[in-house]
């Protein structure tokens, strides 16, 4: 029986069908002599022409803006003045017309590369670009999505927005990359569409065209040539899964009625419909930089409360957790004269920002506390970036001296989860940003798409460090909750309510999700789980290892 | 030759969204138009790959230049927009 290959799930959903191999990029023939330079050139610039018509008409048909954005940018570079005269340039020094684009591209390619960051991020597209060129000129097939004329499962080494931004989910039943991570560009837009997928899949190059393979994108195991009964069984368990979910309601529990609070991330009052949004138990994180970004002068006190006031009307009788202002000089607000730096997230943000301008908190803090008067609901507020008890004290005894009784923080910095008792001791609740705590405690800037594998909420030490708050609440008697992308994974959800994490935030649109799987299991489940999480070998380990237990426990 | 010393407003630096809008301003333009820092090689503005590589970041200081009828005019529009913060509305 052949093995089955283990990757990171991202998009949830089973899909069993044949196995169409992205095309690979074909290899550059021998350097041959040109007869005719003037020919030559003509052909290398209608080439490029039709890779840059091709890439803008991709462009307009993509639906996702994050590709439609990367496929313009890229048929600007096909469009390029300079780059076409350094084609002309080398085919008239008598190198043909594939060579000469390669070595023009090659040029700036150094040259993004050595820029680091951002830009060495566009070379993979500048890449891209250069292929569709090179394959117009040999008259190749541009590497692209195959169409083998039936549902097929697209398998390859990485898809280029290119590929994914025109993907027809009729075709595609499912896909499998071999690289890519849990936040990437094929996740995204994977579950955008629907379309069940699997990204860091080792060895998924291997599965040949034709073999069936059954892709379990919540599990992230991909079965090649599965038993009829193996495909079967896989569809009863999503069956069950998806049933057990539709039918949960109420406040969050576990099978066995420990509660684990259920609550909603929102960003402004538009993300609150008039009924606040039906079933989260409250907002347990409520971004109030909504209010700050894209204007010349700060808002004032009445204009804050207002705007605070309609949230909290929209969730009387609730508890909404407001979160001071979290800016950096990565977004500079022109009122509150930021100087630039070098590493703006390691820089002066979130409550840091206080040191220099107290008054912006005080007026934040004092809006709030009024619009919290007028309200029914039950209203505290929490720092972001707070990294010593002493920080924690302060920001307790500013809130409170403006007469908001429950005061918390986040706990993002390693340094805070260290310390958590020293910390909680000084508030009253605390909450986890996992996706921030991940960029710190793995040293990996959550900007870089090629570090996403260390930035995955699953790795055992962040999941180590969440759990030494979680622990330090409970020696408290403190509430610990999580807000970030780790408390909408049900399965993560399970680990978190196992380390005694007592509220999740979440979009609402995973409620309803973690709310069932919760309810499927015990307590007893979770802490055993949680264990397992914390003592995988690795992240994919952990995530495999629990999720099999999840489907198991069904 | 006119030129301009502009400070780029866009927080991102002249990449992604700023850097597209620039280079589309600056085809659009009747003259051609360059952009570098002071001191440094000028790059074609109409250029997406010569831009970016200047890899300039965020309330940085860079010099348009033009030459030509329309010189004045395609620098005031070209100025104003790098003085903008172009990621802000995305």
């Amino acid at each position: 029986m052949p093995t089955s290959l283990q990757g990171i799930g991202v998009s949830a959903g089973l899909a069993a069908g044949p196995v169409a191999k992205l095309a690979a990029p074909p290899a550059l023939p021998a350097a041959t002599a040109v007869t005719d330079a003037a020919a030559e050139s003509a052909a290398a610039r209608a080439a490029l022409q039709a890779v840059t018509d091709d890439l803008f008409a991709r462009s307009a048909a993509a639906t996702d803006e994050v590709a439609k954005a990367v496929l313009e940018a890229q048929a600007m570079m096909a469009a390029d003045p300079t780059l076409a005269d350094a084609v002309a340039e080398r085919i008239a020094g008598g190198t043909d017309g594939p060579h000469a684009v390669e070595a023009a591209f090659a040029g700036h390619r150094a040259q993004l590369e050595s820029l680091g960051g951002y830009f060495a991020e566009r070379v993979s597209d500048l890449d891209d670009v250069k292929l569709r060129v090179i394959c117009v000129l040999l008259g190749v097939p541009m590497p692209g999505v195959p169409s083998p004329g039936h549902p097929f499962v697209l398998v390859a080494a990485d898809l280029a927005p290119a590929d994914t931004a025109t993907l027809d989910p009729a075709q595609v039943l499912g896909i499998v990359t071999e690289r890519g991570g849990p936040t990437g560009h094929t996740a995204i837009l994977a579950k955008q569409l629907g379309i069940p997928a699997v990204t860091a899949c080792a060895g998924a190059l291997a599965l040949s065209d034709g073999q069936t393979v059954l892709v379990d994108g919540q599990t992230g195991l991909i079965t090649p040539d599965p038993s009829p009964d193996q495909v079967s069984a896989a569809h009863e368990r999503q069956a069950a899964l998806a049933a057990r979910r539709a039918s949960s309601h109420g406040p969050g529990r576990t099978a066995d009625g420990h509660p684990v609070r259920l609550l909603v991330n929102i960003g402004g009052p538009s993300d609150v419909q008039a009924s606040g949004v039906p079933g989260a138990q409250g907002v347990g994180l409520f971004r109030t930089e909504f209010l700050f970004l894209d204007r010349q002068t700060a808002p004032t006190a009445a204009e804050q409360q207002e705007l605070y006031a309609q949230v909290f009307a929209a969730f009387a009788g609730r508890s909404v957790i407001v979160r001071t202002l979290d800016v950096g000089a990565d977004k500079p607000l022109p009122y509150l004269a930021q100087e630039a730096e070098e590493n703006p997230a390691l820089g002066v943000r979130g409550l840091r920002l206080a040191r220099s301008q107290p008054a912006v908190l005080e007026e934040q803090l004092a809006a709030v506390a009024a619009a919290a008067r007028g309200s029914n609901a039950e209203v505290s507020v929490m720092a972001p970036m707070v990294s010593t008890p002493r920080e924690a004290r302060e920001f307790a005894e500013v809130a409170r001296s403006h007469g908001i009784e429950k005061v918390g923080v986040m706990i993002e910095v390693p340094a805070a989860a260290m310390l958590a008792d020293q910390v909680l001791a000084e508030v009253d609740f605390a909450s986890i940003g996992t996706n921030d705590l991940a960029q710190y405690t793995m040293a990996a800037d959550r900007m870089e798409g090629r570090l996403a594998d260390l930035l995955d909420p699953w790795q055992p030490a962040v999941l180590a460090l969440i759990e030494r708050v979680a622990g330090a609440g409970q020696r408290l008697g403190k509430s610990v909750g999580v807000c970030g992308e780790a408390a909408s994974d049900p399965a993560l959800a399970l680990v978190l309510a196992g380390m005694g994490v007592t509220s999740l935030s979440m979009s609402p649109g995973a409620l309803a999700d973690v709310r069932g799987t919760l309810a499927a299991h015990t307590l007893a489940d979770c802490q055993r789980l949680a264990a397992a999480a914390v003592g995988a070998p690795s992240a994919p380990d952990g995530r495999a290892t629990v999720n099999a237990e999840l489907v198991g426990v069904s | 030759m006119p030129q301009r010393l502009v400070t780029v407003g866009s927080s991102v630096g002249l990449h992604a969204r700023p850097a597209t809008l620039f280079v589309q301003a600056a085809t659009k333009q009747p003259v051609k138009v360059t952009i570098g820092r002071s001191g440094d090689d000028p790059v074609d503005a109409r250029s997406i790959l010569g831009v970016l590589g200047l890899g300039v970041k965020g309330g940085e200081e860079v010099v348009l230049s033009a030459e030509g009828d329309g010189a004045d005019a395609a620098l005031e529009e070209l100025a104003a927009l790098v003085a903008t913060d172009l990621d802000a509305t995305a």
